[in-house]
């Protein structure tokens, strides 16, 4: 595996904000390669014209009255948090935004 | 070298629902934290958006009244990134179909008109609020976690790089509250977190045509902050620029306390939102007949307002632009003068005592009625009462809604002009004011102002005074 | 014959006859589980205890003359992707292992509605995202047809759940063959509706504009009358269809005079299983034999259909899961700053499947890339439609096989994702053009695996594919209950 596409690998990693230790890195950058060598097929199609699906039907959006109903009682809102604070949500320190 | 400071602004304003924008949780501000919060705004698996009516129409509406084109079909998308406010990872926004495209607002700044072309504008969830332990942001060891924001809707507004200066930037800020005051769209209140701004600003030499390496500006939490933050930007800017050196392209934080913008991140720029067409939500697709009717619907701006007050009721420029700074004082004033046709008269008592009584007492034009306004100040002209009575009364119809009327045949607070009413009362003053008298004998002018005072004052302010005066001078001669 | 070698329509008229009761019908699923289960390894949580009180609640009011749904009292499991109020929702994750949802999923609150009791949630891939099962974080399910072969997947722990007689209906998820690939690989039979047709409120999602929720059942009858429970208008779902539900179950017992059939080139591939082939072209002759007529016809952009899933699927994956970052719920790591919280979590929280597909789809969106991939599949996706747009003006349905080989050997494609993506090949292109699509069984392999081939019809069109179903059933030799793996007759030794 060329070292270019490590790098890209690392860089999407980080981008999805996954850690993958340098094991998972090789074989993921293999596999991907793979991958993405079979959805470059995708490619070879002349789309020139052709709209995007984003979704199969076009049906008008449905709008929401605005009414409020009520919410989750806030035990149920923190009953999975994995770390909490009165009634916050608890996380660690946010001063490293990005590591690039 | 001369620079021209280049300033573009991005500012959300929450928009005024009930509800939040994808789910049915209050919006109201205030509340507990985490009590506002449901599946769909904490992000839970499974939860999927259901798009709100009222935003959209709020949306449109502010669009419109900023002459911004409304588009026939727009698109959410996902806006892709990791911080914990987002409950999702991603923002619901609009990316490459936004709601409306173009507008403008037309200003003055120093007597010179402006116009402020905008660039686009969409609509977008709030992320929630976090909480840091520490003095500020750079110091804390932790954070808390509050969703009850996250999911609120916000119009996004982005201008073109048309500001010119702080002050500039400021104005168009204050115009641009103004006029979505008027359509009702939003509260703009800046001190509450429904209307913030960010600034992109940069530097070029003047009469140059291309830009130059920006910097954002963040964390400015009042128009004045704005002001300051964006003239002290170009003022670092403009240093690093004469001394020959070059603008690093970055993210600052405006620090209301050191009056310094400090730079966040590092490596901005670098940010990869990875946008795609949200496929929760279909693509928003507007009829040409209901865009039509909330334009029809749409109030006057502020600006053509204050050109009618002139014309249609001959006001002055001052009154006029009091009037129109907020819409239901003008509208008090408009259906006020339906009926009472004195204008000048009418808009001096509006912009002054009952302004000054409304904001005293936390109250809103549209509480007063105009009809008890009416009422009073035709008392007064009709001379049933005193000015000091009329403030008074005024301040009973703002704090309790009193008709003036019924408390001045309640309270017995009409004039008195009767002759055998007043006699014994400035015969009383005459006799307990010799020294007075005797120096209005002498000529003292002053003195006879003094002795209608103490009259006045002895009928707590109901004697007529032209009665006053006459019977003073009948019985000192 | 026992209750549990029942089909759901057999239990429902038994029930509503008052012959047997719904916990007579409970104990007898259940006694087959606790019999079955320790060898297939079908559920990640059971929930019998309120399955017991939800046939006990049927009984008494059946016993009032209470009007009651005609599914009242039939047990169904549910894949484990969908949100159970108080009830643990893996998705077979780690990342999910003790997550407890405090809202029902939309198909859960129908089922609870009617007095169907669920007695429990099933295995499958982790978040959806396989072709056997393999990929659950806690175990592997097996093929009750040979317990060395894989289930398919993802809803694999549904489809083997049917297929052993442990329920008699199932729901699973189908996103690009969930459903149809392990029904045809259990023996059984699994409809992917049209998108939009039954409400994602409460769906793990896995890829939004894919994924659609289906039912599993022993035969076309049973998945239309389960169909009919979950279908309809949801307004918590902004892609759900407003258009009314028909009563699908009426369906079956039409003739078929007059339906044009399409046989799919590319479905009955040369490089196909031959048996499978040859099964296909039988049961087509049967449907030629009912009056049907049946014309070859090509949809020439499947070659296609692969590559563009393949970046469409993972590039919403990777957005859908950005949510599990150790803040609100599930799995969280040790981190002493947010970006170590955040990639710790989801290095250590999901499996490598899903991570290979987050990554695939962060790359496919990404700056740079955007236009060439994501794009580019969203474009080709137009050109799969359209193949099927056209494909309806002269056809009712098309068929092909639903797999191109019957169940593979546990941990034969496990290393390889290519090739595990391969044997979606037939399911993708349908999902990718919302269609509805159903796998029924074809007879069984000279392996003695069970073969499936698949019936795909037009938007909205779910009871001509019942319809084509049940009579492809009527002419065959054994009834569906016998042509499932209830006697355990393949290799299938308990
Ligand atoms: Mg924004
Ligand atoms: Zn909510």
């Amino acid at each position: 595996m060329s070292d270019d596409f490590i790098r890209e690998v690392e860089h999407v990693a980080r981008l999805a904000r996954l850690s993958l230790s340098s094991e998972e890195k090789e074989l993921m950058a293999d596999q991907l390669s793979a991958i993405l060598e079979t959805a470059r097929k995708v490619r070879e199609i002349d789309t020139v014209g052709i709209e995007p699906t984003a979704h199969v039907f076009s049906i008008p959006a449905f709008l929401r009255e605005d009414v409020i109903y009520p919410s989750l009682p806030v035990e149920k809102v923190l009953q999975n948090a994995p770390k909490k604070m009165k009634s916050y949500f608890r996380v660690p320190s946010i001063t490293v935004i990005e590591e690039e | 070298m001369e620079f021209e400071t280049v300033i573009g602004l991005e500012i959300h304003l929450e928009l005024q629902t009930r509800s939040k924008l994808f789910c049915s949780c209050s919006t109201a501000f205030g509340r507990e934290p985490n009590t506002s919060c449901c599946p769909v705004c904490l992000g839970l698996p499974g939860s999927l958006p259901v798009l709100n009516r009222k935003a959209v129409e709020l949306a449109i509406i502010a669009a419109l009244s900023l002459q911004s084109e409304i588009q026939k079909e727009s698109r959410f998308d996902r806006k892709n990134y990791y911080y914990p406010d987002l409950p999702k990872a991603y923002q619901i926004s609009q990316y490459d179909r936004p709601l409306a495209l173009g507008g403008f607002i037309e200003m003055k700044n120093e007597g010179v008109k402006r116009k402020i072309n905008l660039e686009r504008i969409h609509i977008e969830e709030d992320p929630g609020k976090l909480m840091h332990s520490g003095e500020s942001i750079f110091d804390s060891d932790y954070s808390l976690v509050d969703y009850n924001r996250a999911g609120i809707p916000l119009l996004e507004i982005v201008t073109k790089p048309d500001l010119r200066s702080g002050r500039e930037a400021r104005l168009f800020l204050e115009e641009l509250r103004c006029i979505l005051l008027y359509s009702g769209s939003s509260d703009c209140r800046m001190e509450q977190g429904s209307l913030r701004c960010d600034a992109n600003i940069s530097l070029r030499p003047a009469g140059s045509k291309t830009l130059g390496t920006r910097t954002e500006v963040k964390n400015m939490n009042s128009f004045r902050a704005v002001e300051m933050a964006l003239d002290y930007e170009a003022g670092r800017q403009a240093a690093i620029l004469s001394a020959g050196g070059s603008i690093i392209q970055q993210t600052c934080h405006w620090d209301e306390g050191d009056r310094k913008a400090i730079p966040l991140r590092g490596k901005e720029g670098s940010s990869d939102y990875r946008y795609f067409p949200e496929p929760d939500l279909l693509p928003l697709i507007l009829k040409s007949d209901y865009i039509e009717t909330l334009a029809a619907s749409l109030p006057e701006l502020p600006s053509q307002r204050r050109i009618r007050l002139m014309e249609e009721y001959g006001l002055d420029p001052a009154d006029a632009a009091i009037l129109t700074e907020n819409r239901s004082l003008g509208d008090l004033f408009e259906v006020a003068a339906g009926e009472y046709k004195d204008y000048r008269n009418l808009a001096r008592w509006v912009r002054g005592d009952l302004l000054y009584l409304l904001k005293g007492n936390d109250r809103n034009p549209s509480e007063v009625a105009p009809s008890l306004l009416i009422e009073l100040l035709t008392m007064l002209d009709e001379g049933e009462i005193n000015r000091p009575v009329a403030k008074d009364l005024l301040a009973n119809i703002v704090k309790n809604g009193t008709n003036p009327r019924e408390l001045v045949q309640q309270k017995g607070l009409g004039r008195i002009a009767d002759r055998e009413k007043l006699q014994p009362v400035v015969e009383k003053v005459l006799a307990e004011n010799k020294d007075a008298v005797d120096s209005i004998k002498q000529g003292r002018k002053k003195a006879f102002a003094f002795l209608v005072g103490k009259v006045m004052a002895a009928t707590a302010g109901r004697a007529d005074p032209e009665k006053v005066q006459k019977l003073l001078r009948e019985l000192i001669n | 014959m026992e209750l549990y070698q029942k089909t759901a329509a057999e239990l429902s008229r038994l029930l509503q006859d008052k012959e047997i009761t719904a916990v007579e019908v409970f104990n007898s699923f259940t006694e087959r589980i606790d019999e079955v289960d320790p060898h297939l390894k079908v559920f990640i949580t059971c929930t019998l205890d309120s399955a017991l009180e939800t046939a006990a609640a049927v009984d008494r009011r059946r016993m009032e003359n209470e009007e009651l749904h005609p599914l009242a009292g039939v047990p169904v499991a549910i894949k484990d992707n969908f949100c159970t109020e108080g009830i643990k929702t893996t998705c077979a994750s780690k990342m999910l292992e003790s997550y407890i949802p405090p809202y029902d999923a939309a198909v859960v609150e129908k089922l609870k509605r009617i007095g169907m009791p669920i007695l429990g949630k099933t295995n499958m891939d982790e978040f959806a995202m396989g072709s056997s099962t393999e990929n659950s974080a806690f175990f592997v399910t097996r093929n009750p047809w040979d317990l060395e072969r894989v289930p398919g997947g993802s809803s694999g722990g549904s489809a083997a759940a049917v297929a052993a007689g442990m329920v008699p209906l199932a729901l699973g998820s189908d996103t690009g063959g969930s459903i149809r690939q392990p029904a045809a690989l259990c023996g059984i039979t699994g409809l992917r509706p049209t998108y939009g047709r039954v409400s994602r409120y409460g769906l793990i999602a896995f890829a939004s504009s894919l994924d659609q929720i289906g039912p599993l059942a022993l035969n076309a009858l049973d998945c239309s009358l389960l169909l009919e429970v979950i279908a309809g208008y949801d307004q918590r779902d902004s892609t759900s269809l407003p258009h009314e539900v028909p009563q699908y179950s009426a369906a079956a017992g039409r003739e078929l005079e007059g339906v044009r059939i399409g046989l799919i080139e590319e479905n009955i591939s040369a490089n196909f299983d031959p048996e499978i082939k040859f099964a296909v072209l039988k049961m087509a002759a049967l449907l030629e034999e009912n009056g049907a007529r049946i014309t070859e016809v090509s949809l020439p952009h499947t070659d296609y259909g692969l590559s563009a899933y393949y970046l469409i699927a993972p590039s919403e994956a990777a957005s859908n899961l950005g949510r599990y970052d150790g803040v609100r719920y599930g799995y969280s790591a040790d981190g002493d700053n947010i970006i170590s919280l955040f990639s710790r979590t989801r290095g250590q929280g999901f499996g490598a499947e899903v991570k290979r597909r987050i990554m695939i789809g962060t790359y496919s969106l990404s700056a740079g890339y955007y236009d060439a991939y994501y794009l580019q599949a969203m474009k080709v996706r137009t050109l799969i439609r359209r193949d099927y747009e056209k494909a309806f003006q002269n056809f009712d349905i098309l068929v092909g096989a639903t797999t191109p080989t019957p169940a593979f050997k546990l941990g034969e494609k496990a290393d390889d994702p290519l090739k595990m993506y391969l044997s979606d090949v037939c399911n993708i292109t349908d999902a990718l053009a919302g269609v509805p699509s159903l796998s029924i069984p074809a007879g069984l392999h000279s392996s003695g695996l069970p073969m499936g081939m698949q019936l795909t019809a037009a938007p909205l069109n779910e009871g001509l594919l019942f319809q084509a179903a049940a009579v492809l059933e009527k002419c065959s030799d054994s009834p569906p209950q016998q042509r499932t793996a209830l006697n355990l007759t393949g290799r299938g030794e308990l």
